[in-house]
């Protein structure tokens, strides 16, 4: 079982506690009626299908917030977890790498 | 005393006799004993028959790998356990244990007639053998493999004990208290830390416990355990035996199965059987040793025929001599000790058969000074005997060539093919492996986890090495933990180091196609079948492995990974590394379901939620239904009522009169803030804005996707206060859909989420008399300014009330929310005031019944998640003047406006019958098989109209209003017509009466 760490709790907890909730920064789109089919059909439902660091939302089911996630999905492990709304950290970022080796 | 106990020999007690059954003949054995140490006491090695071919079968080892002696054991009613191993089961008093996979007997079984036809069951039987003809895969095929097919016999009973799970915490988590993990908690335990040492065998002390002789620091090795244990005990180690780690997960989590009560002659009252540990360690340290292989020649699983540790073991642990005149044969040196301690406690060893051509100098003095006759250099190219083996025929190999053979007689056979380190646990982390080229194994190479692997477990042998890399590892884990520790020193004499080389097959003058050489005993895989997988196309060892079920027993390969590995490796051409391994997976040891269950089962399942009002509902006979995790009042049945009568009386009873009824289950939320009229009209498809306060409206929820994803009538209190209800089992996912709405699309909106599910207890009322009752019952509503579709916050009976005038029956309706603490206050006012009208309390069945009379949807039952409101009729729910709501884009996309999609509609049988949930519809059932199916039915009910009726979701269903389709049920197919789904009161008449 994963140790997951909430940015609202700033707390390390079991995974019991989360629930899974999809890819981040995919924003719902302003004017939905101005997209065309296939834009409405790659918002609904094209993903990355990322292998290695992928970005995606978390929910803590304790406070009930949702947040985002870097999570590699090779080796499962959570490489940072940060507030909704901040930007998508860059992965390049050697404070990154250096967090996700530790 | 049995015939092959050595008296006073062992760490058995002598003094205290046990004993028990085996296949109905008892026998007698002594505490401390396995199931298999004490048959091999007195002189029975056969123990089973394997799984494909019967043969017979003993113990080939002395633990937890065993592949052969699996057992049935029992201890009364609903306790019988089968594929229990009796290398492990304790002996306790009274153990009834029977053999598997033979009838008659476990001597003369009819199955054994496999073993004869043996070329037919070659690697991938199943797909050659049973393809043709096709008809014969139901009659024939099908019957004859279930019968034959599995290990033991499925328990038949629920399992009457119960099992407990434990949470823990520690600083360093050390598997295997051999020497290498009892020298790392000497190491791990001086600081302070909290260190846990736990070992799968109901004694610590690991290969030591078999080789007394060792000495450690001047002590005997058994002193030195006891003596190690004793410090570790003063410093606080948590020490836990019988305790299996069956799977190491993430962050180092590992799962740990403590048994308790199976060695115990009568467990105390209420004691658990099993406990589950999930364990989170600061530092893992992996000391789980080696496990010894066997070498694969013909005829090398007779019953006799065993590893030479485990002979070693049932020497010195249980003071059994597992044969009088024992033959040896190996490949490296640890089979010689023994060899040695069999000579020194009375048995004559036939000979000592070396595949090796050098034999180390102090080895050969060893074999010399006891008489026993070394043949180096020599293969074994077969054994007889039928159920116990006889002899083995030894031949010298020179050059590769197999040379003129003997015959040496023998009542058992010690084989010693290597030892593979066990990496199971380090496997489940994912961790790599590297090939060692000398030692011929799989070795630990890059950690993913805070993990230490000491001692045999990584490759080393001898008790000297072995004890300092325990030591070390200990260390390691400390100053893991930011702690120091000081370097401790062993000194060991009598030390009994050791070299050995791997084999593919032993080299055999006889013919390999007929050679009945064993790689994985408990699949009954032969290294003929993996020559037979690699010459058939399988190149990768995950192919090799399921075409020839190698390593895919219970035991998942623990003595035949390596060995299948090397044969196919040779087959090959290639060397080993570039063949791999397959991955070892969780639990190491079978494990009992219960252990995984623990406390939830039955009752403990999952919680069960309770409504203020069911205490009445249980008083008042009725019978629960589950619905998501409440149970439910599903009707009220009087003496003598069967499920149909009692709710045809409850329908009848509310349509004449009045019916009473718990919704308290709704899901509530309240919506509130300046923008929760904003929040609304962006989330739900209606339209909110001119909602006035004290009204509310039907309020219908879709994803992106435009599929429905749940409902329920909203209620506008004031200006900025939404009473949103939704289905029973959605709450809690619309909460989390609005939360998520909330806090990640719309931060900006000033709004504040309330789930109030549990926070008021609901009543219906619903009849033509409800408003006549309730009206004396309520102040603070202006009754003039009341009509259907209003809500108020008031009281009721004198309790504080917020009331809803809506309808989910066709009939005059109220919900009456009071707080949960007056809910049964408000049930009882309200039956006692409704007395005069009959008043009938009715359960979740006949509120089925009466919505679906009138149409009304339940979302999950008459959509299923690709249901779109126009599929549904509900077109009239969406807000067409807004210019978004969630899904709103996804009602115009091409898939979702073309034709033929399947429409929510009303179906009536031409004879009058129920139709089932579920059943499918086609337009012509004369048609071709697979039939193309155009929908199926969603809702079902007798109705109190006199005739079912029934709702489906039919291809184009709203075009074909009055047609006639056909529903195929088990007794016959149905002709229904297609109709409104609103089978009562269409006009609404009764709403507004």
């Amino acid at each position: 079982m994963l140790l997951i760490h909430c940015p609202y709790c700033d707390d390390t907890l079991p995974e019991l506690e989360f629930t899974y909730a999809g890819e981040a920064h995919i924003a719902r789109p302003a004017d939905p009626s101005a997209l065309s089919d296939a834009e409405w059909r790659d918002f609904l439902f094209i993903r990355t299908n990322a292998r290695g660091p992928h970005y995606e939302r978390w929910r803590h089911v304790g406070c009930g917030r949702f947040f985002n996630a870097l999570r590699d999905t090779v080796s499962d492990r959570f490489l940072m977890t940060y507030k909704a709304g901040e930007a998508r950290p860059d992965l390049n970022n050697p404070t990154l790498t250096r967090e996700a080796a530790e | 005393m049995s015939r092959y106990r050595i008296p006073g020999k062992g760490r058995v007690d002598h003094g205290a006799p046990v004993s028990f059954t085996f296949d109905a003949k008892i026998y007698a054995g002594l505490r401390g004993d396995t199931v298999a140490s004490a048959l091999l006491a007195n002189g029975v090695h056969l123990m089973g028959r394997s799984f494909k071919y019967h043969r017979p079968r003993g113990a080939v080892t002395a633990g937890s790998e065993e592949p052969n002696a699996l057992i049935g054991t029992s201890r009364g009613k609903g306790r019988f356990e089968p594929n229990t191993r009796a290398t492990v089961q304790e002996l306790r008093a009274g153990l009834v244990a029977e053999s598997q996979n033979k009838w008659p007997s476990l001597s003369f079984d009819l199955g054994a007639i496999n073993d004869r036809a043996y070329m037919l069951f070659s690697a991938g039987f199943y797909y050659k053998t049973f393809m043709w003809p096709k008809s014969f895969w139901d009659k024939v095929y099908e019957p004859v493999i279930r019968g034959a097919a599995g290990l033991g016999k499925s328990p038949t009973e629920p399992d009457p004990d119960h099992y407990a799970s434990r949470y823990l915490h520690t600083d360093v988590l050390i598997v295997g208290a051999g020497p290498a993990g009892i020298a790392a908690a000497m190491a791990a335990a001086q600081s302070g830390a909290d260190v846990t040492l736990v070992d799968e065998n109901p004694e610590m002390g690991g290969s030591l416990l078999s080789d007394p002789a060792v000495q450690i620091d001047g002590k005997s090795a058994w002193d030195w355990i006891d003596a190690q244990l004793g410090r570790l005990r003063a410093a606080g180690v948590r020490l836990m035996t019988r305790t299996t780690a069956i799977g190491y997960y993430h962050q180092n989590m590992v799962g740990l199965c403590q048994r308790l009560t199976d060695h115990l002659d009568s467990p105390p009252k209420g004691a658990p059987r099993e406990r589950l540990w999930r364990v989170r360690a600061r530092q893992v340290v992996l000391a789980q040793g080696a496990l010894e292989k066997p070498l694969v020649f013909d005829g090398n699983d007779r019953p006799g025929v065993m590893l030479a540790g485990a002979a070693q073991t049932y020497l010195h642990k249980y003071g059994v001599r597992v044969g009088d005149t024992p033959a040896v044969v190996t490949s490296h040196d640890s089979a010689y000790h023994a060899a040695f301690d069999l000579a020194d406690n009375g048995a004559r060893v036939a000979a000592i058969i070396d595949t090796r051509d050098e034999v180390r100098p102090d080895l050969l003095d060893g074999a010399r000074s006891r008489g026993i006759e070394v043949l180096a250099g020599h293969t074994v190219t077969t054994t007889t005997g039928r159920l116990r083996v006889k002899s083995v025929r030894a031949a010298a190999v020179r050059g590769g060539t197999v040379g003129g053979g003997r015959t040496v007689p023998c009542d058992c056979l010690l084989m010693c093919g290597g030892w593979t380190p066990s990496l199971h646990l380090f496997s489940h982390t994912r961790g790599s492996l590297v090939w060692d080229g000398g030692g011929q194994t799989f070795l630990p190479d890059r950690k993913t986890e805070e993990v230490e692997i000491a001692g045999a477990g990584r490759g080393l042998w001898g008790y000297d090495p072995v004890l300092a890399d325990g030591a070390a590892a200990g260390l390691r884990a400390l100053e893991g933990l930011g702690r120091v520790g000081h370097p401790a020193g062993f000194h060991v004499t009598n030390d009994r180091p050791g070299t050995g080389t791997s084999h593919a097959e032993l080299p055999t003058d006889g013919n390999p196609g007929k050679a009945r050489a064993f790689v994985d005993f408990q699949n009954d895989v032969t290294a003929k079948d993996i020559r037979l997988a690699v010459r058939e196309g399988m190149r990768s060892i995950e192919h090799v492995k399921r075409y020839t079920t190698n390593g895919m027993a219970t035991d998942q390969g623990k003595m035949s990974n390596i060995n299948g590995l090397m044969i196919a490796a040779d087959a090959l051409g290639k060397a080993p590394p570039q063949v791999g391994l397959t991955t070892f997976r969780p639990p190491y040891t079978p494990t009992s379901f219960g252990a995984f269950c623990g406390y939830l089962r039955g009752e403990t399942f999952q919680p069960t939620r309770k409504t203020p009002i069911d205490p009445w509902a249980e008083a008042n006979g009725a019978v629960f239904e589950p619905v998501a995790q409440w149970l439910r009042a599903w009707y009220f049945p009087k003496p003598g009522e069967d499920m149909h009568e009692a709710v045809l009386r409850e329908c009848k009873a509310t349509r004449a009169s009045l019916g009473i009824f718990d919704a308290s289950t709704l899901g509530k939320i309240e919506v509130a803030g300046p923008d929760a009229v904003e929040f609304m009209n962006r989330l739900y498809t209606n339209p909110w804005t001119k909602l006035q306060p004290g009204r509310c409206r039907y309020g219908l929820l879709l994803g992106e996707d435009g599929f429905i994803r749940d409902d329920g009538v909203i209620g506008r209190l004031s200006p900025d206060l939404f009473h949103v209800t939704t289905t029973t089992g959605g709450a809690a996912r619309v909460l989390t859909m609005m939360e998520d709405y909330l806090q990640t699309e719309w931060p900006d909106l000033d709004v504040w989420l309330t789930s109030t599910t549990e926070q008021w207890a609901t009543v219906a009322l619903n009849g033509p008399n409800a408003l006549r009752m309730l009206q004396p019952l309520v102040q603070g509503v202006d009754w003039n300014d009341f009509p259907h579709m209003s809500c108020a916050d008031c009281t009721v009976a004198g309790l504080p009330a917020r009331l809803f005038r809506l309808s989910f029956t066709g009939e005059i309706g109220f919900e009456v929310n009071v707080p949960a603490r007056h809910g049964l206050t408000l049930w009882t006012a309200l039956m006692e005031a409704g007395r005069p009208y009959d008043i009938c309390p009715y359960g979740t069945e006949t509120m089925h019944v009466l919505r679906a009379e009138k149409g009304y949807i339940i979302v999950g039952q008459d959509t299923d998640g690709t249901v779109t409101p126009a599929d549904a009729g509900l077109d009239w729910a969406i807000g067409k003047a807004k210019a978004d709501f969630v899904g709103k884009r996804s009602l115009s996309r091409p898939d979702i406006v073309a034709k033929g999609r399947k429409q929510l509609v009303g179906l009536l049988t031409e004879d009058g019958s129920l139709l089932q949930e579920g059943a499918q519809i086609v337009l012509d059932p004369d048609q071709q098989t697979p039939m193309k199916m155009v929908g199926h039915v969603t809702s079902s009910y007798h109705s109190t109209m006199g005739h079912p009726i029934a709702m489906a979701v039919i291809e184009g269903g709203f075009d074909r209003m009055g047609e006639t389709v056909f529903v195929p049920m088990p007794d016959g197919v149905r002709k229904a017509k297609i109709t409104s789904t609103v089978f009562y009161d269409p006009d609404n008449t009764r709403l507004k009466a």
